[in-house]
């Protein structure tokens, strides 16, 4: 079975590091990029079956990005899930109004990552 | 193995550099641009540095940077002025981050009472807003070691719930598809907590060419068999709670649970009756085949492979044998070049082809080679922002830094030695050099001072300097301390220039009382030292009333250049081409004698003074005439031209430098040395060295120490 393959976006290099290592230690193919603009290059260029990202982000932030793959027919039904520092409301809310499927609450332990991963990997 | 032990590392690395952009952002705040984008990127690198704290569990980096980051949110949404009061505390409190970010990498705990004066001034800042979502913080996070084949993470309370059967009605809306959630997945993830029976409501689904892609027709009445607490089945629904009608009926929890998760929009009121009376096509789930979701599949993905970063750190005494190997090979090369160029073009075509890709290619490689090491002045230029700041607080100055050319690129080596030096002479700038601010404005100038530090390119070198705009190298007095010291004799008479240069000698220091900013005993003579061991040299200006400026010209790096070989007697000298204005054969009647027995050349009606290179350096058996051998004139560093006379112009050829001082001593005049492609030792000529050379000789008429370059040769 080919493994899944995941797009992390995030331009801290601690978080992508934690993100691949944790992601490819539970078998998935992981993608790094480093803001939203980059995200997309690598979505052309690579696709994706789960797509992770970060809200605060230089050049492209996460909800531009997340509004630009729902706008691409190929990207429309892929799973993206949002890290978000705070768990309030109002954080979640805005990325699913963008259209993110879930959300990640950073700090995440590898397990409570891999659970939600799991949760909505096709 | 600590999981996280690995992160850490490339966490304060990141850190750093976060930090560093922070400063950049206050100051450009600080000196009135405030735009979005500033704010923007300065709350992106609190965040980050409190993320990753997160991770790690520092706590109380944690929390100060998420008062900080409260605040930074509150100007970006304009609700906070970026004032210059407000900006003060900002600025204090980068400070106690970067204090607090060190103590998290082991150095000792910042003093508690200037971060919780921090702390409470920004708490005040935040007003009402941090205490809003201060303490909500969920930092669940438990530094645990990823055991992937482990079972489900301890889903066992004490007192787990009977199993029982949880009824669940789940009808999504078409909102759920459009933010890709599966319905099939959360049936899978149900799946997991116990035996499901899954009954589908086909009844909305319409005519298959009325169907819209996106479009919600299917409901689900579920009963799932579980021993799982309801929090469990909450979260798969966790996602989808406002995209779906959800009812769950669950025994446990009904009685005393008022209020389930439910309805976010009314139901068509006869769904769920509806889907009860109609035989609806069922699926058990419990049948294998029916979704592929084998429990195991978790660990089955348990992968061998390794982690694969797309950056890796090296050693830097890799990074140099690699650079040294590189060396090596342009010697090598350029013997080969040597050889091959005697050879008849019309034979061996291929092979000098050949040859001339192979120097193309070496030049890449060690361009590429030397790349490696390269980085920013940046990153020890920031520094110093902090270091202005604390030392006009402590000596009572006002005093303003103004940073240019910091993405200016020079070998780590170089960089790694550069913060002493530096962080000495900004130092030397704010207590010696700023005056006080009363005495500022009497002198009709701005309170505030300004250093200013600079780092540029030039001829293939790289100038730093700081300046500043304050009274100046006091003269009498650098004298009569240099007499009192027994450094010049008391009779002497030195130049304004020999002067200024006194500062630079051993053990001298002006500072009235040794205060405990830059008075330590040590002094200009130890920046002299570090930056000549470096292959560079120190340059002093200074104008009484209007400021000091000291330059630091080093070499870009510590292995390469291109050179001009040349001439003089039975010696080769190496020239660095980046010096070489042009070459010429002088005329007589352009060559003039001057008083003290120097020699000038007039070209195109500006003079310059021409030095006979075999004499300066005793080389036998040269013309050290001026009118019978060519003139190579160089550029001086800020200093201006001199001509070299020289017998004969050899070739240009990239040479490798080889230290003087590592294998002999410090020469006056030679930069190294350097292997020629037929074997021999060449001496690299320092310019700016041999200008003060002959302007001493011709000058002062001082004893000179000069060291024969051919003693050297073996």
């Amino acid at each position: 079975m080919m493994p899944k393959k995941i797009l992390t976006v995030d331009d801290s290099k601690t978080m992508r590091d934690m993100l691949l290592a944790t992601l490819r230690r539970a078998g998935y193919e992981v993608i790094q990029a480093e803001h939203g603009e980059d995200g997309l290059a690598k979505l052309e260029a690579n696709g994706a079956d789960v797509i992770i990202t970060d809200i605060n982000m230089p050049v492209m932030d996460g909800i531009s990005f997340i509004k630009a793959c729902r706008k691409r027919q190929a990207y429309a039904a892929t799973p993206i899930l949002t890290l978000t520092t705070e768990s309030s409301e109002e954080k979640k809310a805005e990325g699913r109004a963008a259209g993110a499927t879930g959300w990640i609450v950073k700090p995440f332990n590898p397990e409570k990552l891999l659970r939600v991963v799991e949760k909505v990997c096709p | 193995m600590d999981d996280l032990a690995e992160f850490k590392q490339t966490y304060f690395q990141e850190c750093d550099e976060l930090l560093a952009d922070l400063e950049v952002q206050l100051t450009a705040l600080q000196e009135g641009q405030q735009d979005d984008e500033v704010l923007h990127a300065a709350f992106r690198a609190i965040h980050s540095i409190k993320g990753g704290a997160g991770a790690f569990g520092f706590e109380r980096l944690v929390s100060f940077a998420h008062v900080l980051e409260t605040v930074l949110d509150a100007m970006r949404e304009h609700k906070l002025q970026p004032d210059a009061a407000n900006l003060a505390i900002l600025i204090r409190a980068n400070d106690v981050l970067a204090d607090l970010v060190s103590a998290a990498q082991g150095a000792a705990q910042p003093p508690a009472s200037l971060e919780s004066e921090v702390l409470a001034a920004l708490h005040e800042l935040a007003g009402g807003q941090a205490e809003q979502d201060d303490a909500p913080d969920e930092f669940d996070f438990t530094p645990v070691a990823a055991t992937l084949d482990a079972e489900e993470p301890a889903a066992a309370p004490l007192n787990a719930p009977p199993t029982r059967a949880v009824a669940i009605h789940f009808a999504p809306q078409p909102s759920m598809f459009r933010r890709a959630n599966e319905p099939l997945l959360l049936l899978r993830e149900l799946k997991e907590l116990g035996t499901l029976q899954v009954v589908a409501n086909v009844d909305k689904l319409p005519h298959l060419e009325e169907i819209e892609a996106d479009g919600a027709y299917l409901e689900w009445r579920i009963t799932l068999t579980t021993a799982a607490p309801r929090a469990a089945i909450d979260e798969i629904f966790e996602f989808v709670i406002d995209d779906c009608d959800l009812k769950i009926l669950d025994e446990s929890t009904s009685a005393n649970d008022p209020a389930p998760p439910s309805v976010a929009a009314p139901a068509p009121a006869n769904a769920a009756s509806a889907a009860a009376q109609v035989a609806p096509p069922a699926i058990d789930l419990n049948e294998p085949s029916a979704i592929p979701t084998e429990p195991g599949s978790r660990a089955a993905r348990a992968p061998q492979d390794k982690l694969a970063p797309a950056t890796i750190r090296v050693d830097l005494e890799r990074i140099d044998r690699l650079v040294n190997m590189v060396g090596e090979l342009v010697i090598t090369q350029a013997m080969i070049s040597e050889q091959a160029s005697r050879l008849s073009v019309d034979q061996h075509a291929a092979l000098l082809h050949g040859v001339e890709t192979l120097d193309l290619q070496m030049r890449e490689l060690q361009e590429n080679v030397m790349a490696i090491r390269a980085q920013p002045v940046k990153s020890v230029f920031s520094r110093m922002t902090r270091l202005v700041r604390e030392l006009s607080a402590a000596l009572g100055k006002e005093a303003r830094l103004v940073i240019t050319g910091e993405q200016t690129e020079v070998d780590k080596t170089v960089i790694e030695e550069l913060a002493d030096p530096l962080t000495h002479m900004i130092r030397n700038s704010m207590d010696h050099g700023l005056e006080p601010a009363n005495e500022r404005l009497a002198a009709g100038k701005p309170a505030e001072g300004v250093i200013h530090l600079a780092a540029e390119h030039r001829s293939g070198r790289i100038v730093i300097s700081v300046g500043d705009d304050g009274r100046g190298i006091n003269r009498p007095k650098v004298l009569q301390k240099a007499v009192e010291k027994g450094l010049v004799p008391p009779d002497a008479k030195p130049s304004d220039d020999e002067i200024d240069n006194m500062i630079l000698l051993p053990g001298f220091s002006t500072a009235d009382q040794v205060s405990n900013v830059s008075g330590r005993g040590v002094g200009m003579d130890v920046v002299l030292r570090k930056i000549q061991n470096m292959g560079g040299r120190v340059g002093i200006a200074s104008t009484p009333g209007q400021g000091s400026h000291i330059t630091l010209t080093l070499p870009l790096t510590l292995a390469v250049l291109d050179g001009m070989i040349v001439r003089v007697g039975h010696e080769n000298y190496i020239v660095p081409i980046t010096s070489i204005v042009e070459s010429l054969k002088p005329r007589p009647e352009d060559t003039h004698r001057i008083a003290g027995g120097g020699e000038v050349l007039s070209i195109r009606g500006d003079y310059i003074v021409i030095v006979p290179l075999a004499e300066l350096l005793s080389t036998p058996g040269a013309r050290s005439n001026s009118s019978d051998g060519l003139v190579v004139v160089v550029e001086t560093g800020a200093n201006g031209r001199i001509g070299l006379i020289v017998d004969e112009l050899v070739g240009q050829q990239q040479v490798v430098i080889k230290s003087l001082e590592a294998n002999y001593c410090r020469v006056e005049g030679i930069a190294g040395a350097t292997i020629l492609g037929n074997g021999m030792v060449a001496m690299i000529l320092d310019v700016d060295g041999i200008r003060t050379m002959a302007l001493e000789r011709h000058g002062a008429a001082r004893p000179l120490v000069t060291a024969r370059a051919g003693e050297l040769r073996q």
